[in-house]
């Protein structure tokens, strides 16, 4: 039971960093992609249904683990707590801009949040776990990079599937340039780990690149995710291990009855969260085009 | 001041300041929902004037009411290690449950609902905003659940210096949360109903379109409805806490010995004979437990310590919740009396209506007032002390660091949501529509 809890926690953790990798990405790179503000709408409706559905992963990972492993939800938060707040600083002015954007005078500081508030969790995310997993500041710094390149990447290539005309067209480039950073960043980062899934992860980043190169952005995007679930997988197999420094899952779970209830609960409601989630991808999954304001 | 301190300050300021904006998003949404489904009935044009035109307004609220939501569901972990650890197997579930059943259908819909004006079927598009609406209106009932259970322990027995949850049914049919579930969406309801009075009472004074007095004679009647509903659950909450939280109730009253026939003070000096005994029982002649006879029982029960909440902002929270909820009640019931059978509303009212916008909103910051800072000094009634709660590994400067970014993002973002708000509530619903395409316009007007 606690390790379908720990299997349930890391697929929760790997389906946000899947999901809001890309968004994290699509915020990061607006200015770069578009050069006015019908292209920068354009590049943020790719997005806009579907952010703040995606941001619930995490919620629902972060109450995941308080209901499972209490001691490691408190253990996690209260260790990483200036890199947290700085986090829900990030996700705070990212929600309200992308929220915002459309309804205020200016949006330059709604612009500025975005971007901002994309850029400092996806660096942030990596740089905490690579610390819980090697522990050090050099390689909470190489952690935080590698992310922060990964959803770059992400994001650009999603760009470039979802969008037409001259954003997409930058969005391959910005996937290209990407992509060079994101291959050395992931070899020293992945080598560190070593395991199956780490090589694995670098070798689906290199073929997003490739594939962005022979413009098969479908494919490029479904390796890029797989790169993510890789990662995720390789650093979840070490977590495994060593949740945190001291403390291990048997002894941080919840008892047999709280995680017998809990998966009946998440095992029944899951599926459908699955399915109205997908159905809102289906409904939008047309490509977005730019529109000039009349 | 100690991390403690700074710990439970935070707590505080962010609380409150996150329920500044829940209770607009758990009745707005309704109400919006309620609007779009009069013109999906009637086909009237003004019914999807006012849902778009309210629409924008619950957006602009709801992004701080997620934003501001994040930060609670972190800051257990990060300040309240201690508490998190020693609960998390009995009050996580809940949280997990309101992130999977309330969470995602709420994000999820209103994704689908601001951009698919045109992309959906009108009939699709409907449910997706009363999806979203339930989904906030969920994620109420399973946050009060865990709230309830700290006030009032339920379902669970300790083992090792640790709650393990023994039944979650108790957790979530806990009476104390039967009674508060009501009485804060009750209330919520009463919030949203005032702030679409405050907005028609704006737009009735400078204009005659009947559009806004049909959106205000709605919230009349909703915050009429409501008013009951948080009176007869605050009655229920009074019993309940004079057998599940005397302490609170003592406080509440500025009651220190146990009485007999105990009155009710309107204010200090002010008492009216029996009827604290009578709230408390429903018996005018019933024994109410006081402060100070209460504290001499909590040592002999749990050990020497001062067992007595603040009791200044415990007796004028109770006053200012009863005084100003029932203020607004009592002035939509007024509007409903003086614009019955089709009467217009006088200008007078319409300026009380825009006037007394604050009133709820303190009325119900009053309430968690006194409902929090009255379990003191427990997290956990009869369990957990505060101040064993507190994260031991978190400094004093890492507390005053986050106290003071939170404090000041929000205060920042405070100022810019009321700004954006009175904006769009003087653009007015009669705004024509700015870009020509039909295709295009929905995404980027709500967005």
């Amino acid at each position: 039971m606690i390790d379908l809890w720990f299997v349930i926690i890391a697929f929760l953790w790997t389906g946000y960093f899947v999901l809001e990798g890309f968004d994290f990405g699509v915020g990061m790179l607006g200015p770069l992609v578009s050069r006015d503000p019908a292209e920068r709408r354009q590049s943020l409706e790719t997005i806009g249904p579907v952010w703040d559905g995606n941001e619930v992963w995490l919620i629902t990972a972060v109450g995941a683990m308080f209901a499972a492993f209490p001691a490691w939800y408190a253990g996690v938060f209260s260790t990483f707590y200036l890199p947290v707040v700085l986090v829900l600083v990030g996700l705070i002015v990212r929600g309200v801009g992308l929220e915002w954007r459309g309804k205020v005078a200016d949006p330059r500081w709604c612009d500025l949040g975005i971007v901002a508030g994309s850029a400092l969790p996806a660096f942030l995310w990596g740089a905490i776990f690579a610390d819980l997993v090697f522990d050090g500041l050099p390689a909470a710094l190489l952690g935080g990079a590698f992310t922060l390149a990964v959803c770059a990447l992400h994001g650009a290539v999603f760009l470039a599937l979802r969008t037409t005309g001259p954003v997409r067209r930058r969005a391959r480039r910005a996937a290209l340039a990407a992509g060079a950073v994101v291959i050395p960043v992931a070899v020293f980062a992945l080598s560190g780990l070593g395991t199956f899934p780490a090589l694995a992860s670098m070798a689906a980043l290199a073929a997003a690149t490739a594939l962005t190169w022979r413009r098969r952005e479908g494919w490029a995007f479904a390796a890029t995710a797989g790169a993510i679930v890789l990662a995720s997988l390789a650093v979840f197999m070490e977590l495994r291990r060593q949740p945190l420094p001291g403390l291990t899952l048997a002894e941080a779970a919840s008892g047999a009855y709280t995680l017998t209830v809990l998966s009946w609960i998440g095992l029944i409601t899951l599926p459908f969260v699955l399915v109205y989630q997908g159905w809102t991808y289906w409904v939008f999954r047309k490509r977005v085009q730019s529109a000039p304001v009349a | 001041m100690d991390a403690l301190d700074l710990a439970r300050w935070q707590f505080g300021v962010t609380t409150v300041y996150h329920f500044l904006f829940v209770p607009l998003t758990i009745g707005l949404g309704i109400f919006v929902a309620g609007l779009q489904t009069a013109w999906h009935r009637t086909g009237k044009e003004h019914y999807l004037k006012l849902t778009k035109f309210f629409g924008k307004l619950f957006l602009i609220n709801f992004a701080m009411g997620v934003v501001t939501g994040i930060v609670q569901e972190f800051q257990f972990g990060m300040n309240w290690s201690e508490y998190s650890t020693f609960v998390g197997d009995v009050f996580g579930a809940p949280l997990a449950m309101e992130a999977l059943l309330a969470f995602f259908m709420e994000s999820t819909f209103l994704g689908l609902w601001i951009f698919g004006w045109e992309r959906l079927p009108k009939r699709v598009h409907l449910a997706c905003i009363w999806a979203a609406a339930i989904g906030s209106n969920l994620s109420a009932y399973f946050i009060l659940a865990a709230n309830a259970w700290m006030k009032h322990p339920v379902g669970y027995e300790v083992v090792d210096g640790k709650a393990r949850m023994t039944d979650l049914w108790a957790v979530l049919t806990n009476s104390t949360a039967l009674a508060q579930v009501p009485h804060v969406i009750g209330a919520a309801f009463i919030v949203a109903g005032g702030f679409v009075l405050a907005v028609c009472g704006y737009w009735m004074i400078r204009t005659r379109a009947p559009m806004w007095r049909s959106a205000a004679r709605a919230a009349l009647v909703m915050t009429a409805i409501a008013g009951v509903v948080v009176a007869g659950t605050g009655d229920t909450s009074a019993r309940l806490m004079y057998e599940q939280q005397p302490m609170k109730l003592a406080a509440a009253e500025g009651l220190e010995h146990d009485t007999a026939s105990a009155p009710f003070s309107v204010a200090p000096g002010i008492e009216i004979p029996g009827v604290l005994s009578f709230l408390s029982t429903h018996d005018p002649k019933a024994v109410v437990q006081g402060t100070e006879d209460l504290q001499k029982r909590f040592e002999q029960q749990f050990g020497p310590g001062d067992y007595r909440p603040n009791q200044t902002v415990v007796f004028w929270s109770f006053r200012v919740m009863i005084g100003f909820g029932m203020a607004t009640v009592g002035l939509s019931l007024l509007g409903l009396w003086l614009t019955r059978r089709r009467r217009p509303f006088p200008v007078p009212l319409s300026r009380a209506l825009l006037l007394a916008l604050p009133l709820p909103l303190v009325a119900v910051i009053a309430g968690w007032l006194l409902s929090e800072i009255g379990r003191q000094p427990w997290t956990v009634a009869g369990e957990l002390l505060t101040a064993s709660s507190v994260s031991p590994g978190v400094s004093l400067a890492e507390v005053a660091t986050s106290l003071t970014i939170f404090t000041l993002l929000y205060g920042g973002l405070a100022v810019a949501e009321a700004v954006l708000l009175a904006r769009h509530v003087r653009k007015g619903a009669e705004e024509p529509d700015p870009a020509p395409a039909p295709e295009r316009l929905e995404p980027s007007l709500m967005y």
